[in-house]
């Protein structure tokens, strides 16, 4: 596969405190000093949760002068979507095809 | 044909579930055998154009499904499905995980869960999928996209022959 991740993009946001980082990335870029502040956490425990988002690439780094700032990738929130829909796309079709099927046993049945 | 029946898919990211529910025209036996036996399961259970080949299917509890989605490019994804809790006509679940072909699973794989219920000749199936792994969606879906492109090229082929003569 060609678009591999480390991370699952579900694991990346089953956790709690993962989402909220994300809710808060979404509404503006933080560097993780900032985060560590807003969530009362240690530094290295944010760190951790950004390794986690960053390597689905939920996150985005940028550095400006000294600081990196994270930022939301809205863009990979919308793949997820996109496969999704595709997931549901296949199960539509599968029914469908039971549909006909059944209907041709009913009528055997007769 | 189905224009009247339900079908509900809803995803709830962070727990890692999703939730399906499908109404069917035909009653519940016909339904649980649908869904249970092997003959019938291989003739719907992979979307067109792929398509589904049981090597194995032994339905009861501690019993195994384990087949092939086929890609129109005659690309085989193995899958093993662990039948856990059984309970006739009413629900079972089991254990879906992707394979190789000698039958080594790739795990962790995703619990599902198959309810059954039937109301005035309509039976309705709710499946609930719990950690479904957006990897492995995706390399399914990608293969699909590839195997699909390749049969649209088939056919291009085709049609320039076809329209040669």
């Amino acid at each position: 596969m060609n678009i591999k991740m480390k991370q699952d993009i579900f694991q990346a946001i089953a956790d709690p405190t993962r989402r909220a980082i994300l809710t808060l990335l979404t509404i503006q870029a933080l560097t993780p000093n900032v985060m560590a502040e807003k969530f009362d956490m240690t530094r290295q425990a944010v760190s951790k949760h950004i390794k986690v988002l960053q390597e689905c690439e939920l996150v985005k780094p940028e550095q400006s002068g000294r600081e990196i700032y994270y930022h939301f990738n809205a863009k990979k929130m919308q793949e997820l979507d996109h496969w999704l829909a595709q997931f549901r796309q296949n199960w539509e079709t599968q029914f469908n095809q039971l549909d006909k099927i059944l209907s041709t046993m009913k009528e055997q049945k007769k | 044909m189905n224009n009247d029946l339900l079908f509900d898919f809803t995803v709830d990211k962070a727990a890692q579930k999703i939730f399906i529910t499908r109404e069917f025209n035909a009653g519940l036996s016909l339904v649980w055998d649908a869904f249970t036996k092997q003959e019938i399961v291989d003739q719907w259970s992979a979307p067109a154009p792929m398509r589904c080949q049981t090597k194995y299917m032994d339905f009861k509890v501690g019993g195994r499904r384990f087949y092939a989605m086929i890609l129109p490019d005659g690309q085989e994804r193995w899958i093993v499905q662990d039948y856990t809790s059984i309970t006739p006509k009413t629900n079972f679940k089991l254990y879906n995980a992707f394979a190789d072909k000698d039958e080594n699973r790739e795990l962790p794989g995703s619990e599902w869960d198959h309810n059954f219920s039937e109301q005035n000749g309509i039976t309705k199936v709710n499946i609930t999928i719990f950690n479904e792994s957006l990897e492995r969606m995706q390399s399914l879906s990608e293969g699909f996209r590839i195997g699909y492109t390749v049969m649209l090229t088939n056919l291009d082929e085709l049609l320039a022959t076809l329209s040669q003569k």
